[in-house]
């Protein structure tokens, strides 16, 4: 299992590496989406410092539906979920190997948007331990909760609106705890956020997320 | 072939939804306003039923998805029990927000209160708006319903995640909650009492909903039974009109 | 003695249509059989669900000595399936495809050049991502992704649609490698004077159900 994860996480990556899809689309979009936050909000009114958790993690979040729907369409196309089945490959690694991708992707990401965020919305970058460990323990939830979702909604012709309408709600949790979470490394939250339950939400989740998708994934694919 | 009228269980079932509403509507109706909430106290009747109904519509959609999924226990009645009770689910769910919210409206003065339940309501409503989409997505009867029942089992899962991470969250800010209006101790038994009989109304109202339902979708994939074995003669007639 | 190929009335489902009405076939090793028939007739069904991608409902089926009503996805590493579709990344490069699927199958990188390079697919090409190529080098090196896994089943969907005559030389000259090698080869294809050539046998396969070919030298009257 873990050597066909690694076979296709790094297949995906490569795919991503030549056609640089979240480089080129999705990095700007969430950007983007910072930016109008910052026309939504007023940017005087220290509005912004106040919601920016909360606002990069919508940000991510949406980042990350356009990341799944991505990662699921690589093998949408003819013929490629038959060479999947036949493949040979463990699905459970398939799930991995894709989730692994998504979510190398997604830190990636997070990284350019947390500059951003600093930049644009004037944040004085405190508790960065906590801030990185919060954001890989989330981002693992969402890349394991997202391709799991990619593969209910796949082969289905509605898949693009469907995704986000089935993704969102479940990933929810994980934008409150994640924001509980970073407001408190940020001192931007109300006082007494205890940060080791939020993280321990958010691990529950990964792990939660990540075992049914090793178990799910392969029935999912072999529906035609 | 299933009968199309209804049989004596649903039947029976029916008529006694439809006199513990009676009488929940009655009993709420004439309980006594309270200085706090006024007449709005004897919604107390009916939201938490509501709100109990539509966690039992999720539990059920949950199993009947396990025992769909489970090989041994595999029945296409299973898959369309899971369907009806999330039909039910998205009615009780709504109605829950909405006696909820006028609930909330004259003791906060808004429309919408951010409390643990009633957001973990919304959430639950949004699950099962996706859930339904699906179910809507056309496709093959098995690749259908088994789809479905991943998302209902994911959705599941997420619920007590959601439970505890809304609670904490809300808990942190002390704000308005709705089960601040629930009745203390101090209050009369009535009002316990007229709560508990929304729970058997909506309960039974809810069953009742369920396998009407079922019966109306159990026809409706029959329907489709016949028009397969039609379609099997014309395929074999076609080989018979090539092969000669 | 064992058939490496048995069906006896065997159903199959697309969708709640029924796209093999009870086929009866029988194939035993080392032979080669082309399969021929109309437009909808189930040619593309019947291979599919000898791979174990289209599960059968009703009947017998046993391929390779597994039960595919009870264990459909037994067989599939066994088998290889040119289908209609390739399940080529169109971003990855001609090489990077056919060490992927190579590798996802167990086998080597090398076997996977090795399959390219029979297949006249080198040089300059190995280093250009497969959505720019034409359709027919396409078929190649899918052609070349199915021969890297040295199936001891190889179903061949109009394996010579869309080749040039070169590359159909060197299609025929690995059907016929396979075979002498034990391998059974069944192919579905509409290029009857050459397909016979290969073939040993046809069968015909019309409205959900196969006979053997009426006359090897005559077309079956009435047919579309």
């Amino acid at each position: 299992m873990w050597r066909d994860a690694v076979l296709v996480a790094t297949k995906d990556l490569r795919v991503e590496a030549r056609s640089r899809v979240a480089t080129n689309q999705v990095l700007p979009f969430s950007l983007l989406v910072l930016v109008l936050f910052a026309f939504a909000l007023e940017p005087d009114r220290g509005v912004l410092r106040t919601a920016a958790a909360g606002l990069f993690w919508v940000a991510v979040l949406l980042a990350t539906v356009l990341a799944v729907s991505r990662s699921a369409a690589l093998e949408a196309g003819d013929g490629g979920r038959d060479a999947l089945r036949l493949s040979g490959l463990d699905p459970a690694g398939v799930f991995l190997g894709k989730a692994g991708a998504v979510a190398v992707q997604l830190v990636a990401l997070e990284l350019v948007l947390g500059l951003g965020v600093v930049v644009l919305y004037d944040i004085e970058l405190t508790g960065v331990g906590t801030l990185a460990v919060t954001a890989v323990v989330a981002t693992l939830g969402l890349a394991a909760a997202g391709t799991l979702y990619g593969a209910v909604a796949a082969g289905l012709r509605v898949r693009e609106t469907l995704l986000p309408l089935l993704l969102l709600p479940v990933v929810a949790p994980v934008l409150l705890a994640a924001t509980r979470a970073s407001e408190a490394a940020l001192g931007t939250g109300v006082a007494g956020i205890d940060v080791g339950q939020w993280l321990g939400l958010l691990a529950t989740f990964a792990v939660v997320y990540l075992g049914v998708g090793v178990v799910a994934f392969g029935p999912l694919l072999e529906d035609s | 072939m299933t009968d199309t009228k209804g049989n004596a269980v649903t039947l029976a079932l029916g008529i006694a939804a439809l006199l513990s509403l009676a009488a929940t509507v009655v009993l709420g109706l004439s309980l006594p306003t309270t200085v706090e909430q006024d007449d709005y106290s004897r919604l107390i009747a009916i939201h938490p039923g509501l709100a109990w109904a539509s966690y039992v519509a999720f539990g059920v959609t949950a199993v009947a998805s396990v025992l769909w999924l489970w090989p041994r226990t595999r029945s296409r009645t299973w898959d369309l029990v899971a369907g009806a009770s999330a039909e039910a689910g998205v009615v009780f769910t709504a109605l829950t927000l909405l006696t909820g919210s006028i609930w909330g409206r004259p003791t906060w003065g808004t429309w919408w209160v951010w409390d643990a339940r009633l957001t973990l309501s919304a959430l639950m409503l949004a699950l099962y708006l996706g859930y339904l989409a699906l179910r809507r997505v056309p496709a093959d009867e098995d690749t259908r319903a088994r789809r479905s029942a991943v998302a209902a089992l994911l959705a599941v899962l997420v619920v007590p995640v959601n439970h505890f991470a809304v609670e904490w969250w809300r808990t942190l800010h002390q704000g308005r909650s709705l089960s601040q209006l629930d009745p203390g101790r101090d209050l009369d038994g009535i009002f316990i009492g007229a709560m508990f009989l929304g729970f058997l109304a909506m309960t039974l109202t809810y069953a009742w909903f369920v396998l009407t339902r079922l019966r109306t979708l159990r026809l409706e994939a029959e329907l489709e039974d016949v028009a397969l074995d039609v379609a099997l003669a014309e395929r074999r007639a076609e080989a018979v009109e090539a092969l000669t | 003695m064992d058939h490496v190929v048995r069906l006896r009335a065997a159903v199959c489902l697309l969708d709640r249509f029924p796209a093999l009405a009870g086929v009866d076939l029988e194939v035993d090793a080392g032979e080669v059989v082309l399969v021929r028939g109309p437009n909808g007739a189930g040619k593309t069904t019947l291979l599919r669900a000898l791979a174990g991608l289209v599960p059968v409902v009703a009947g017998e089926a046993t391929v390779l000595g597994v039960d595919l009503r009870r264990r459909p996805r037994g067989v599939r590493r066994r088998v290889g399936l040119l289908g209609h579709g390739t399940g080529l990344y169109d971003d990855l490069t001609v090489l990077d495809n056919a060490r992927f699927w190579a590798r996802a199958a167990g086998r080597a990188a090398s076997d996977a050049d090795a399959a390219l390079d029979r297949l006249g697919v080198n040089g300059r090409l190995l280093s250009v991502p497969v959505g720019r190529l034409s359709a027919g080098q396409r078929r190649r090196v899918a052609l070349a992704a199915v021969a890297a896994r040295r199936p001891a089943l190889w179903l061949l969907d109009e394996p010579h649609a869309g080749l040039d005559a070169a590359g159909r030389d060197l299609l025929d000259g690995l059907v016929r490698e396979a075979a002498a090698g034990g391998a059974t080869v069944i192919l579905a294809s509409h290029e009857l004077e050459r397909a016979r050539t290969l073939a040993g046998r046809t069968v015909l396969v019309a409205g959900g159900q196969a006979v053997p070919d009426p006359g090897a030298r005559r077309e079956t009257a009435g047919v579309a």
